[in-house]
């Protein structure tokens, strides 16, 4: 059977499980299980929803079976299925609060929610984060122990399950599995069963710069800055999209970070040419973006639109405003001082920001801008 | 989730605090101290931290390139090199304090007298493959 369309079912089919009696996690495993059985099913099943339920609930029953007869030779529990409630959108839900429980870490909700909601394997996301599959069949077998207790009928803040899906997007992607395209189908199945604000801005943010991927990067993996990319090359029709969440979602007046990023994002795509950006209410943006949050790296990346809409000096006063021990406040301080036309400085700061950086990619980037002026400055 | 080195030195590291060499110790001093590491790399795998532990003999060799056509240059090994790499652990964790952590957890192995070594180890930060979506300056 197609595996696109299985993982689709995935939550439903565990909420069906819990439904009908199952714990979470066994109801989860079952469905892994399962999920093994259907990859190898004839493709022509009729009713895959169906099959998996079915197939998922005997893995349950055989799994349940074998941990009484452990326990208990004498005393078998009566396993049968009991007709139960039918399957509920919220089941679905629910499965998303769960997964990005508080109790969590972020760490082990991301992964949780990659496997019982995303239905991945747990090899696939341990590829995906480059850790041992054994180390993430861990990370999410804890995961489901510290949900254990938490009710399932519950829902919960949709801040924190937001969180989770921006850190899964955020990863970009390694291995075979896209988390970038992953994290949007996740989030636009969540928006299609709630009409929060914030899903809404979360989903636009997300198409907005996923319409730029091809872009961001050179087939050689070099990053491109936005102001250099080649805006052919952006998914206009992500960005039609992206646009459309987003003034849907801005109409309702309840304004949001991921709206507000994404506003910020939208403006970006919404010029044909990196002069012909609208910098003036880009700043807007973020003044509103740290208004909303406080957040210091909201306060960095404004100091660097400020540089564009008054002038690097004003960039730079801004900068000045900003804790200097902040992720790359030193290669934003490079930037300004390049477009102050403080070539040394710029040299100087982006070699020493080329130090800091968190990717490989960046470091690569921020050493070849150091090289690129100190080749202007040796002529 | 960050990825960490801990690199740990047969040389080139600040003097532990129970600094007597390995040879010296009882055989069971050793086996207690292997058996430390073993149960340490396990609880780590159970904690979903762990990525990957290897040693390095401590017999190595420099080498070169030498031109187009010409053999490699072998030279070594250096009795007198200041620095020289043990073996390292690799993890996977949610915060530096957590890798600081769990290298003075490393670092407690027990040496001689069954006492914990105390030795230093170099915690190092790995750089992503990927530079994260969001976040870019200027972006």
């Amino acid at each position: 059977m197609n595996e696109a369309l299985l993982r689709e079912l995935v939550p439903a089919v565990i909420g069906v499980l819990v439904r009908r009696g199952a714990d979470f996690a066994a109801a989860e495993d079952a469905v892994q299980d399962a999920l093994v059985e259907a990859v190898r099913a004839p493709q022509d099943v009729r009713d895959p929803k169906g099959w998996l339920i079915t197939v998922a609930w005997r893995k349950f029953l055989d799994a349940a079976r074998a941990e009484t007869s452990r326990r208990d030779r004498e005393l078998r529990a009566d396993n049968e299925p009991e007709p139960g409630p039918a399957e509920s959108a919220d089941d679905t839900l629910r499965l998303y609060f769960l997964c990005a429980h508080p109790s969590l870490t972020p760490a082990s909700a991301v992964a949780l929610t990659l496997r019982a909601v995303g239905g991945l394997t747990t090899r696939q996301i341990a590829q995906a984060y480059l850790v041992p599959e054994s180390t993430m069949a861990q990370r999410i077998s804890r995961a489901k122990r510290t949900v254990a207790g938490v009710r399932f009928t519950r829902p919960g803040d949709v801040a924190t399950v937001l969180r989770v899906l921006y850190l899964v997007f955020n990863e970009g992607y390694s291995g075979d599995v896209d988390l970038a395209a992953e994290a949007i189908r996740l989030t636009r199945q969540l928006a299609a069963m709630t009409r929060h604000e914030e899903v809404a801005g979360l989903l636009a943010l997300m198409l907005l710069h996923h319409a730029r991927r091809p872009a961001r990067t050179t087939p050689e993996g070099r990053l491109v800055p936005l102001a250099e990319q080649d805006r052919s090359r952006w998914d206009t029709r992500l960005i039609a999209e992206g646009v459309e969440v987003l003034q849907a979602a801005l109409a309702r007046d309840r304004l949001g970070e991921f709206q507000a990023q994404a506003a910020i994002a939208a403006l970006h795509a919404d010029a044909p040419a990196a002069a012909e950006t609208d910098w003036v209410q880009i700043v807007e943006w973020y003044d509103e973006l740290v208004r909303l949050t406080g957040n210091p790296v909201a306060r960095l990346n404004c100091a660097v639109a400020v540089g564009e809409a008054d002038g690097a000096h004003a960039g730079l006063a801004a900068l000045a405003e900003v804790d200097p021990g902040l992720p790359r406040h030193t290669a934003a301080s490079a930037y300004l001082h390049e477009r102050a036309g403080d070539l040394a400085a710029a040299a100087r700061l982006y070699a020493e920001a080329a130090g800091q950086a968190s990717s490989v990619p960046e470091r690569d980037h921020l050493t070849r801008q150091a090289a690129r002026l100190n080749a202007l400055l040796r002529r | 989730m960050a990825k960490y080195l801990l690199l740990k030195h047969y040389r080139g590291a600040p003097a532990a605090v129970n600094d007597v060499p390995m040879d010296q110790w009882t055989p069971e001093e050793v086996a207690a101290h292997v058996q430390y590491m073993v149960d340490f790399a396990a609880r780590l795998e159970g904690t979903g931290e762990f990525v990957d532990s290897q040693g390095l003999s401590p017999e190595g060799s420099f080498v070169r390139y030498d031109g187009e056509g010409r053999p490699p240059v072998v030279d070594g090994p250096f009795a007198e090199t200041k620095d020289l790499i043990a073996g390292w652990m690799v993890i996977d964790v949610e915060s530096p304090e957590r890798a600081y952590e769990l290298a003075a957890e490393l670092s407690a192995a027990p040496g001689a007298g069954g006492r914990p070594i105390h030795e230093w180890l170099e915690v190092r930060p790995f750089l992503t493959l990927h530079a994260a979506v969001f976040d870019r300056v200027p972006d």
